[in-house]
This record gives C-alpha cells, sequence and structure tokens, in this order.
C-alpha cells in the first residue's frame, strides 16, 4: 500500500482545517498553528514529488474498486509537481497572512477557509476522475468566495458579487460538458473516456462537449473573451488573499485545459486554430490592458491573463518542445505571481497605496529591499537567466516550427509589453521622487511594526524569490522535468495503462 | 418522455441565463437556481431514461441482463443538487450584504472597482 502516499496532501490539509475550527477564537494560536501545518504540507509534497519522481506515476483505487467503475487518485508527474507548487506558495502566504491581514478577518475562520482551498487545489491535480474534478472545483470556488468577501468591506463585496456570478456560471457549463460527455461515452473515469470517445460515432457532439468544456475552463483560467471577472475582483481582498488567487486558481484551469485536452481530445484538429486564436487574442488584450493602468496591482493582474495566453498558445501547437514549454511556463508563473500580488502588499504596507502616481522613492530609502524586489520583477520580464527566460526559448522555437507566425508574433509582443510596463513600474515606484501626497493616518506603516512582524513581509518574498533564481539558475534539472512531463502528456498511453492496469 | 424533458431542460436554460443577464440581483440569483435545475435535468436525460428496471441482481443471478437503469446519472445530479444547494445559500447571503452595504439592487451601480484608485 505504499503508493497510498499520493493523497497525503489531501488527508494532511483536511485534518488541519478541521482543527484550526476548534480554535475558532483564538488567532494567535490559528496562526503559528496554520504555518506549522503549511510547512509539514510542503514536507509531504516534497516528499510526494520525491516519490513519483523515482517510481513514475502512482494510482490509488479510493475504496478498492477497480479502475473504471470507482474514482481514482493519480499521481503522475503533473499532479506532483503541481502539488509541490501549491505548498511552496501556501507556505509563503500562510507566513505572509499573519500580519498583512488584520485580526477582524482573521476571526472568521480565515486559516481553516485557506487550507481548504489548499485541499481543493490538491484534490483537482490528483484526481482521475472527470466528476471527482468538478466537486474539487466547487471545493475552490466555494473557500475563494469566503475568502474574496471576508470582512465584507464595499468594493470587496461588489468584486465577490462579479466573482461569485462568473465563477458559477463557468461551473454550470463544465457541469453541462460533463453531462454531455457521460451521455457520450457512459464512464468517468478520464483515462477510461480517452479511450472510449475514439469510438464514438457522431463527432459533432464531441466537438460541442470540447468547446463546452473549453468555455467552462476558460472562465476560470481568464482566456481572452472571458476573464472581464478577473480585473474586476482580484485586487479587492487583502495581498495575501489575491497572491494564493492569483498563483494558483487560474492556473487549476490552465491545468484542467491541459489535462483534457491532451487525453481526452487529444486528436481534434479545429480545436487548436480556436485555441491558438484565443491565446494570441489573451495576449494582446492582457498586454495592451497592463499598459494603461496606475494601479499595480491592476497592473500584474492584466499580467496574469497576458501569460495565460502563453500557455493556452503552447497548448494549441501541441508538439512535445511546446508541451515542455508549457509546463515550465506554468511552475515559473505559479511562483512568480504568487511573488508579485506579496510585493503589491508589501508596497502598500510601507506607502498606503498602490496606485503608482502616488509612489516613488522606494529605492532611496529601502535599497537592499529593492534589490531582491528586482529580482522577480526582472524574472517576470524573462531577462536571461532568470526564470521567464527559459520557457519562452521553447515556446517560440515550437512556434516556429509550426510556422504559426502569428503566435510567434504575439510570444514577441507579450514579452517586449511586459518589459515595458515593468520598466514604467520601476521608473515611478522605485527611481522617481516621493510625491507630495497626504499620507493616510490611521495605518500601521511597515516602519513603525516590530523586527518580527518585519520579517513575516520579507522572509515569503525572500523565499519564493529564491525558488525563482532556482529555476532560473537551475533551468536544467526544470527543462529535464518539463520535457518528462510533456513526453508522458503526448504519449497518454502511460497513463491510461497505469490508471487502467493493462 | 425525452422529448419533454429534453424541452423543459431547454427552456430552464434559456430562462436561467436570461434572469442572469438582468440588471437585479434578485433576478441573478433566480437565474442562478434555474440554470443549476436545468443543468441536473440535462444530465438525468442523458443518462437514457427507463422506467420501472431497478440495477438490482436477482439473488440467483451474478450479473444484471437486459435493459436497466443507470444509477450513475442520478448519483450525480444528487452531487450536483447538494453542491448548487450550498452555492444558492451563499449567493442568498452574500447579494442581501451587498445590498445592505450599497443601498442598491441595480447591478449596473456595481462600478466602483473599475475606477482607477
Amino acid at each position: 500500500m505504499t503508493n497510498d502516499i499520493i493523497i497525503l496532501p489531501l488527508v494532511v490539509h483536511l485534518f488541519f482545517s478541521i482543527v484550526l475550527m476548534f480554535f475558532w477564537n483564538k488567532v494567535d494560536f490559528q496562526k503559528i498553528f496554520s504555518v506549522v501545518a503549511n510547512f509539514i504540507a510542503l514536507l509531504v509534497a516534497i516528499w510526494v514529488f520525491i516519490f513519483v519522481y523515482n517510481n513514475g506515476t502512482q494510482v490509488v483505487q479510493s475504496g478498492n474498486w477497480e479502475a473504471p467503475f470507482g474514482i481514482v487518485f493519480v499521481g503522475d508527474m503533473l499532479a506532483a509537481t503541481l502539488v509541490l507548487l501549491t505548498a511552496i506558495a501556501g507556505f509563503a502566504v500562510s507566513i505572509f497572512s499573519t500580519i498583512s491581514v488584520i485580526r477582524a478577518r482573521l476571526r472568521f475562520g480565515y486559516f481553516s477557509v485557506f487550507h481548504f482551498l489548499l485541499l481543493g487545489l490538491n484534490g483537482a491535480f490528483l484526481t482521475g476522475d472527470i466528476f471527482n474534478l468538478y466537486v474539487w472545483f466547487e471545493i475552490i470556488i466555494i473557500s475563494s468566495f469566503v475568502l474574496i468577501s471576508i470582512g465584507g468591506e464595499k468594493n470587496q463585496l461588489e468584486g465577490a458579487v462579479k466573482y461569485f456570478a462568473l465563477n458559477f456560471f463557468a461551473s454550470m457549463i463544465f457541469l453541462t460538458a460533463l453531462g454531455v460527455l457521460y451521455g457520450l461515452v457512459g464512464t468517468l473515469n478520464m483515462a477510461d473516456i480517452s479511450l472510449k470517445i475514439a469510438e464514438v460515432q457522431n463527432r459533432n457532439l464531441v466537438e460541442i462537449s470540447a468547446v463546452l468544456f473549453l468555455v467552462g475552463f476558460g472562465i476560470k483560467s481568464a482566456i481572452f473573451p472571458l476573464y472581464f471577472w478577473l480585473p474586476a475582483s482580484y485586487h479587492t481582498p487583502p495581498s495575501a488573499v489575491s497572491a494564493i488567487f492569483a498563483g494558483l486558481l487560474t492556473k487549476v484551469g490552465v491545468y484542467a485545459l491541459i489535462r483534457v485536452f491532451t487525453l481526452i481530445y487529444g486528436g481534434e484538429g479545429f480545436l487548436s486554430i480556436l485555441l491558438l486564436t484565443l491565446a494570441i487574442m489573451t495576449i494582446f488584450s492582457g498586454g495592451v490592458g497592463a499598459i494603461i493602468q496606475n494601479n499595480m496591482k491592476k497592473v500584474f493582474m492584466y499580467f496574469i491573463i497576458c501569460h495565460i495566453g502563453f500557455m493556452i498558445g503552447g497548448l494549441a501547437l501541441f508538439t512535445e518542445v511546446a508541451m515542455a514549454g508549457v509546463i515550465f511556463y506554468l511552475i515559473h508563473d505559479i511562483i512568480i505571481k504568487t511573488n508579485l500580488f506579496l510585493i503589491s502588499g508589501l508596497i502598500y504596507r510601507i506607502k498606503g497605496t498602490t496606485n503608482m502616481k502616488k509612489l516613488g522613492g522606494l529605492y532611496a530609502n529601502y535599497p537592499k529591499l529593492s534589490l531582491l524586489l528586482a529580482i522577480p520583477l526582472f524574472s517576470l520580464i524573462g531577462i536571461p537567466p532568470l526564470s521567464g527566460y527559459w520557457p519562452k526559448i521553447s515556446l517560440i522555437l515550437a512556434s516556429f516550427n509550426a510556422e504559426e507566425y502569428w503566435f510567434f508574433g504575439a510570444l514577441i509582443f507579450g514579452s517586449l509589453i511586459t518589459l515595458i510596463v515593468i520598466a514604467k513600474l520601476w521608473s515611478e515606484v522605485f527611481w522617481k521622487d516621493q510625491p507630495k501626497i497626504n499620507f493616510p493616518e490611521k495605518f500601521i506603516y511597515f516602519d513603525q511594526l516590530r523586527i518580527g512582524q518585519k520579517f513575516t513581509f520579507i522572509f515569503p518574498i525572500a523565499f519564493l524569490t529564491f525558488v525563482t533564481l532556482y529555476i532560473g539558475f537551475g533551468a536544467e534539472h526544470i527543462q529535464q522535468l518539463s520535457q518528462r512531463i510533456a513526453s508522458e502528456l503526448i504519449n497518454n498511453e502511460l497513463y491510461i495503462d497505469a490508471v487502467l492496469k493493462r | 418522455m425525452e422529448i419533454l424533458l429534453a424541452i423543459i431542460t431547454g427552456v430552464l436554460y434559456a430562462s436561467g441565463i436570461y434572469m442572469i443577464m438582468r440588471r437585479s440581483m434578485v433576478k441573478l440569483i433566480l437565474g442562478i437556481i434555474l440554470l443549476g435545475n436545468g443543468v441536473n435535468l440535462l444530465i438525468f436525460v442523458l443518462g437514457r431514461i427507463t422506467k420501472g428496471e431497478p440495477p438490482i441482481i436477482d439473488s440467483a443471478e451474478k450479473v444484471l441482463e437486459g435493459v436497466y437503469a443507470d444509477p450513475i446519472p442520478q448519483a450525480l445530479i444528487l452531487t450536483a443538487i447538494v453542491i448548487s444547494f450550498g452555492l444558492q445559500a451563499f449567493a442568498i447571503i452574500l447579494m442581501k450584504r451587498t445590498f445592505k452595504v450599497l443601498k442598491t439592487d441595480d447591478l449596473d451601480q456595481l462600478n466602483t472597482t473599475d475606477e482607477d484608485s
């Protein structure tokens, strides 16, 4: 029963979130306990990752029901990697939450719901059953609704209404797609669906179900015509919540797209044109949106949209080189986007605003801190040898080989716009002199915090920056890992054989 | 029977989406409820409708023979109903709270999040 360890990441988070509920009003205890719990989850995730890396795909049949009938949990290399990244981001954000999120919010079970969110994410990555994937998605969105609306400020509630309506709609479309797919193949196991969908005579209905999945996951991952809820809601909750949303929630949509469109709809030709067009439009609209914003958080939100396009486009090309680029970009993106929102939270704590017009002089006052913040910002652009540079090589090479010059152009456009906007942000926030504005008075500034409290702001950012540096300088390891995952995704017989024990 | 259920599903989808697109928050909740029921009915219809053939194996036999009702769609619908119940309860509380804070029921008035701040 040694392969059962792949469900440990789920058990850990479920256990700790229930335990945290028993200490509802003891906020100080919850803070320490949650950080410890996330550290344990990180160790477990590393263990699972190493186990899967050495022993190949692991399958757990829940209740010992044989594969096509029961619910299976599949720990392949992609799932194990994403579980590890979730644990890294969760650990950093839980430390950041302790001081940056105010006590009034923490009193309403913030940490307990936070662990439920991580539970849902891990479940979505590990499950091998498509209806179970829907259930994990619901756990994720219910937890995220609570996290986005906790505190109940005016703009937070507005953001929550928009976020709720669109995400609920996406879930309904996902469920519709699932119903159509079940009607076609009569099974819910993803490996089994992959085998049976080839025999379906009614190809039009297969294509319809594919497009329904695309819309459902597209809303969740914020691709081109469906992303409008994201800029309207992600900046409203506290930065710690935004960070976990930015790092992981849109990426779980991308993960679902990768899983469904490699395993189930692998050879559908018309989908690749559709996905490629959407990817180009996503890069373009996200990039143009980022240029005109004056608020740091909103700039970062449009970057999320812009860079989702890179991954969707790579998925559309569907070659091994492109998929390796997509996986590498996903690994880089989860860490960097989490870090960006933590940075905006830190700057908000230093200056009391995230509006770029009112910010300035950060480099003069905090030179060492600015140097630390420069690393993730430059990694985002992809200045060699930092982490954003390596996946773009694979993506550009793949688009050139496939003679998709529009996507090739869009990649260069997206990178260039990122460079321009980050240069603008750097000069506005760090180099410009501090403009004369009225600082809010009832506000605890960063300088007034004790040294231990300052540590909870700096450590998560430094930790994630260290991970980013490792991805950049240890690119050989990450590239090998990405290529292994890509070949597993393209040759999906390995996954199917492991699940169905053929 | 399938034709009737298919028409009802279509009506529920259409009215649900229409209600979601209205400007009132109460209609948004109604739309969500209608759409949720439409999806459940769709899964039910697509799971093939069989009358009076429960999937119970006779004590004398080892496997099911002949035509029988598929229990899986019903299990799926049950799960989906429970989930959408929870979400609808949350939606009602969220909308009530939003109405109290913003003093408006008009979704077009919810535009402060797009302002430059």
